[in-house]
């Protein structure tokens, strides 16, 4: 007997709905934090290796233990809020930093349908949180709102290097995020869908619909690598990783914006920028790498393609160094924002003379 | 529960747009006004506009604020003001009172024909919402869209013009 899948929605099984929702949410939200506390492991010890240094070996088997053990230091240590700060923005700061990168996963699919049956009917069940039918808006819209953290932990520290660093970082985040944002205009332009299981659902089957090319698939970042290029690097400059680390030069800065910053606020700086780093890789992996398709289980390919991206980050860190602050301005308006511009335009010739 | 809902909402937009208007300090004021952009996000998805509670937090929290929060930054007026000013507290709410009769009165005054337009929430539901915005915009309104766009050049490149001079 062959059933008739039924999506699981609100209005016909509220109580399974709510269950299967809470479960999504619990499981991206933990799986998002341990990939946060091991990120900073990976990191030391891939830049170690990099350097030829060995990373941390010393805390549990091959310094496994060493997020563990800095969460817990960091836990422990005083919280001290300087007695010149604003001390409600102060402490609102780390937080308007770190809710807007878990906030986005929420959009973001990590695999494809899951079936299961209970009470002798088919249910499906979407994996991912919600499908907004504006996600990549959605996601810009977040990607905003995280200025807001940097710039209130700069003002509301009253310390000249803290309000160095949130100037040059809030200049840097409004110039790049307009790259970011114009580059995926192109992207839309081919899935003429903004939800972004749409855009996958877009980048299955062979490239470009040819049945010769059918070993690559059809993801954007074949039919796009301009967008795809400009959109990496202006996320990777939107969140603040090194090349585009001016905000919190340690050479010049001390610390940049989180310069007075102590205990869990600071360790909270450091869960934003790896949670940033995650949510970046998962939308890029999403958009232009094809989201969960791939020749493994679904979400083991999504993993693998928001791993490699971390890597990637990671990796770039160990090889360039900082920019100049007049370079990255340059870099950002005259060089990615007309690539960006030309990009839109190019692809909508594309398309009508396609279609 | 989506009544209770809105009015949650309404009572925080309310309450954070009358701190923008009381706090002592600028950056508190800025962000009170970002929880009541927020808000009215909200309001747009409840009216079924998910583009434009979208559109509302890019351009208005997203931009905007960032904006006057970095020129507060810039001219470290970052302070509190210490001086009371109760008069214009005063002033400010019988005025905003009067505001709030006048429009009560423009809204009780009509009746409610019961004509629907030809959007409606079926037509959002089948077409999408961003969809349908673009479609007015490009192609039933192409015309006031130009319009609009070469002022805000010729706005841009006066603002360029204005702000490069040697003073």
């Amino acid at each position: 007997m062959v059933m008739t899948p039924e999506v699981l929605t609100l209005s016909n099984t509220p109580v399974l709905f709510t269950v299967a929702m809470l479960l999504k949410i619990a499981v991206a939200f933990v799986v998002m934090l341990l990939i946060v506390a091991y990120a900073t492991y990976a990191e030391r010890k891939i830049i170690g290796r990099m350097q030829t240094r060995m990373g941390p070996t010393m805390t549990g088997p091959k310094g496994l233990l060493q997020p563990i053990a800095d969460g817990l230091k960091l836990f422990f240590k005083e919280d001290m809020t300087p007695s010149q700060a604003h001390p409600f923005a102060f402490a609102l700061a780390p937080m308007m930093l770190l809710a807007p990168a878990f906030v986005a996963i929420a959009v973001v699919p990590f695999g494809g349908d899951l079936h299961f049956t209970y009470d002798g009917v088919l249910y499906v069940v979407p994996m991912q949180i919600t499908d907004l039918n504006i996600g990549v808006l959605f996601i810009l819209a977040m990607a905003g709102l995280g200025v807001y953290g940097i710039v209130l932990a700069g003002l509301a520290s009253n310390s000249k290097y803290a309000l160095l660093g949130g100037i040059r970082s809030t200049a840097q985040m409004i110039s790049y995020e307009l790259a970011a944002g114009l580059s995926i205009v192109a992207i839309f332009m081919l899935s003429e869908t903004l939800s972004l299981r749409g855009i996958v659902l877009a980048q299955q089957g062979p490239l470009w619909g040819i049945e010769a090319l059918k070993y690559i698939p059809n993801w954007y970042i074949f039919s796009q690598p301009l967008a795809f290029g400009l959109f990496l690097v202006a996320s990777m400059a939107e969140i603040n990783r090194t090349p585009f680390d001016l905000p919190e030069a340690e050479t010049e800065l001390v610390s940049g914006f989180c310069t007075e910053y102590s205990s869990m606020k600071y360790a909270l700086f450091f869960m934003a920028e790896y949670a940033n780093m995650i949510t970046i890789s998962a939308i890029t992996a999403t958009i232009f790498l094809g989201g969960w398709s791939g020749p493994f289980y679904g979400w083991i390919n999504f993993l693998l393609k928001v791993f490699a991206f971390m890597f990637f980050f990671i990796w770039i860190r160990a090889t360039f160094p900082r920019l100049r602050y007049d370079q990255l301005m340059h870099m950002g308006w005259k060089v990615m924002l007309p690539l960006a511009l030309a990009n839109i335009v190019f692809t909508g010739i594309a398309v009508l003379l396609w279609q | 529960m989506e009544i209770l809902f809105f009015y949650l909402v309404a009572g925080v937009a309310i309450i954070s747009a009358f701190f923008v208007v009381k706090c002592r300090n600028p950056i508190n004021s800025a962000l009170n006004l970002v929880t009541t952009f927020l808000c009215l996000a909200v309001f747009y998805v409840m009216l079924e506009s998910p583009f434009m509670a979208a559109i509302q937090i890019i351009v208005y929290a997203g931009a905007i604020m960032v904006l006057i929060i970095f020129v507060i930054m810039l001219l470290n007026f970052g302070q509190t003001i210490n001086g009371r000013y109760t008069h214009g507290v005063a002033a400010a709410g019988v005025v905003s009172v009067l505001l709030m009769l006048v429009a009560t009165q423009l809204v009780r005054s009509g009746d409610a024909t019961g004509t629907g337009g030809p959007v409606t929430s079926a037509l959002i539901a089948d077409v999408g919402h961003t969809e349908l915005i673009g479609r007015a915009l490009f192609l039933d309104f192409v015309l006031p869209f130009e319009i609009a766009g070469v002022l805000l050049l010729i706005a841009i490149v006066g603002a360029l013009i204005i702000a490069k001079q040697k003073v």
